[in-house]
């Protein structure tokens, strides 16, 4: 069990970094609390699984520290950092069984034999292998294998951490939300810190307290949820996070205005102050589809706007529509009217998030 | 429905007939049309049954070639398997080494079977080969043409030299195939370099080396060539395994029948070993 604090962390592959793109991780302060069940999410190529194999030991940072507990650990393999990790692929001793496989980790630390046989029927009881203890372990289907895995790193006293990388990929969908309860459940029971690396939200969201969202080498928001889908902090949160994610526009600061083609938005006055001596290179406005405002009629604050396609999803529908030039999306619930052609929408105060340089510009006493 | 009887389908057999009856059957068929027959000349001939069978089966010299067979079969494997793993175990991974290696390691592969012969045996000479040459020099008294262990050690150092690249390549093709999240977890596991080698990477070699040996056992007890070009079969009969026995029986004196008898149970030998060994490994992994 550990508290792991990542100290000006940053990786590079190549000899001779110059530009920031030469990083795979980017300079970065992150602190993973004993007992938290944390997700990584970012597209493929962001990092994420290179983050993984710097906390696991796999690999050793180029820059940074790394500590456990408060002790650095940046040049520690993987076996002295009591750490567990799964992959994408299940990892088993195929010429083993079940039982052997759990008990692998075990003899490797010349643990006595009866220890062994309670440890491994106690954690084959959690994930329910029980059945399977004494079958060859290549022949079990992936969901089985994958749950083996976790085994392994299960059975070991006091593992300061497990970490998971895209641990369900192969797994059937209807399995998937089964072991992820699973994983959840031995969260709750062994209160062990875990990192689910994955680039699905909705897994993210489902296993993890907390998720850091990953992007170009970077945490752009470590958040709950929900946070992240109120706050975006970066517009790749926005754009990543839901489904569709966040609408977008390109603003021009002018004066006390935002400037959309021939429109023209204030700028709230708190935000005003903030960003008036910024130098910036682009502003955004962004607002998720959930909260555009759809009205039936006609009115003063609504923009007039071109309806161009209508999506049933079942529940809600998504709705696609032009303002100006710009295609922007919302989501309606399944009683509300679905408008024809023209509709009148208008963009809620508190959820336009202004992002400049694509960070979110945030009034200070919110 | 009605099916229709079109028996002239048949005939589309027939190319595969012709190939598989001229390519195998036919000429497997004269060998046994020999064996039990006791031939003179091309007029006369005489039915002799099992005779020829029973004689080879209880023909001393042959049963002591067969002994040396299986001896230098069971030898030059023992030594093969192991080092060929090692080697393959020894190589680097990636990169222009990696490239380097697999030529340096495949050369000997690239020889014809009768040069190498003749490179050992100028090899081995003590007036102008290298080896036989620094052998007397150090005061061994080392003679192929002489001592029947030189000769033996000789030969199986040859085979060795020249087949272990065999078994190196296949290996290193079959550990290269093995993704990276194996080694990582094992050590996570804390697997020590043994068990890694014992429960990763021996296991995924089953493959390549169910192949490697099933090969290397066929071409060792099939050997010719390189020990007829290298000790000639001596000193004495010490080096002459089966097939230079054979040759010597069916081409040297022309004793067409036995030597068809002997062919067929050289033959049986072949399938019945392979046959044994491949059903064993495959029980072996049987599942559970």
């Amino acid at each position: 069990m550990a508290e792991i604090v990542l100290n000006a962390l940053a990786h590079t592959y190549s000899r001779k970094p110059n530009a920031p793109q030469d990083y795979a991780i980017r300079q970065m302060n992150q602190v993973w609390e004993q007992g938290g069940a944390y997700a990584l999410l970012g597209p493929s190529g962001c990092g994420k699984s290179t983050l993984l194999n710097i906390i696991s030991g796999l690999l050793e940072p180029s820059d940074g520290e790394i500590l456990f507990d408060g002790v650095k650990v940046n040049s520690l393999p993987p076996e002295e950092r009591n750490i567990a990790q799964v992959f994408q692929f299940p990892v088993i001793y195929d010429t083993m069984t079940v039982f052997d496989n759990l008990a692998f980790p075990l003899r490797n630390m010349k643990t006595p034999a009866h220890l062994i046989q309670s440890k491994v029927h106690e954690i084959a009881d959690i994930l329910e292998l029980s059945p399977l203890l004494h079958k060859k372990a290549k022949n079990l289907t992936a969901d089985e294998k994958q749950k083996v895995s976790m085994g392994r790193g299960l059975v070991r006293d006091n593992v300061s951490a497990i970490l998971f990388d895209e641990p369900l990929t192969v797994i059937d969908p209807q399995l998937k939300w089964k072991l992820r309860r699973k994983l959840k459940q031995i969260h709750d029971q062994f209160n062990i810190t875990m990192i689910y690396v994955t680039h699905d939200q909705l897994e993210a969201a489902t296993f993890a307290d907390k998720i850091a969202v990953m992007y170009e080498g970077q945490i752009v928001q470590f958040g709950s949820p929900h946070e992240l889908f109120e706050n975006p902090k970066h517009t790749f949160v926005g754009y990543f996070i839901g489904s569709p994610g966040m609408n977008f526009m390109n603003v021009q600061l002018e004066e006390q205005h935002f400037v959309f083609e021939d429109m023209k938005l204030k700028v709230p006055e708190k935000i005003l102050d903030k960003i008036q001596h910024l130098p910036y290179e682009s502003i955004k406005l962004g607002i998720r589809p959930e909260f555009v405002h759809v009205w039936d009629k006609k009115n003063d604050e609504a923009y007039e706007v071109d309806v161009i396609d209508s999506e049933d999803l079942g529940t809600y529908h998504i709705m696609t529509f032009k303002l100006r030039n710009q295609l922007l999306k919302a989501r309606l619930h399944e009683d509300q009217r679905i408008p024809k052609h023209k509709a009148w929408i208008s963009f809620p105060d508190q959820w336009l998030k202004v992002y400049v340089n694509e960070y979110l510009v945030e009034a200070d006493d919110e | 429905m009605n099916k229709i009887e079109n028996n002239k389908a048949w005939f589309l057999v027939l190319p595969v007939f012709v190939l598989v009856a001229f390519s195998a059957i036919i000429p497997l068929m004269t060998v046994v049309n020999y064996s039990v027959q006791d031939v003179f000349d091309t007029n006369t001939r005489y039915f002799v049954g099992t005779e020829w069978f029973k004689a080879i089966l209880n023909d001393a010299a042959l049963q002591s070639a067969l002994m040396k067979q299986f001896m230098f079969s069971f030898t030059t494997l023992s030594i093969e398997i192991p080092l060929g793993i090692g080697i393959a175990l020894l190589m680097p991974k990636r990169g222009m080494a990696a490239s380097l290696c697999l030529v340096l390691i495949a050369l000997p592969l690239l020889i014809p079977l009768n040069v190498v012969g003749t490179i050992w045996q100028i090899f081995t000479r003590s007036d102008i080969g290298l080896m036989g040459w620094s052998l007397r020099e150090m005061g061994v008294a080392y003679n192929i043409s002489r001592n029947p262990v030189d000769a033996w050690a000789t030969i199986i150092l040859m085979d060795v030299w020249h087949w272990t690249p065999l078994i190196a390549l296949l290996c290193y093709s079959g550990l290269r195939s093995i993704p990276e999240a194996y080694y990582q977890a094992a050590r996570i596991d804390r697997a020590s370099r043994w068990a890694i080698f014992r429960y990763i990477q021996l296991p995924k070699l089953t493959n390549v080396l169910i192949i490697g040996i099933l090969l290397r056992f066929m071409d060792s007890f099939m050997i010719y060539a390189e020990p007829f070009v290298l000790t000639g079969g001596g000193p004495g009969s010490s080096t002459t395994f089966l097939s230079q026995a054979l040759t010597t029986m069916a081409i040297g004196q022309f004793d067409v029948g036995p030597a068809a008898a002997f062919s067929i149970i050289y033959f049986l030998i072949i399938l019945a070993v392979s046959w044994v060994f491949y059903t064993t490994i495959m029980n072996m992994q049987k599942e559970k």
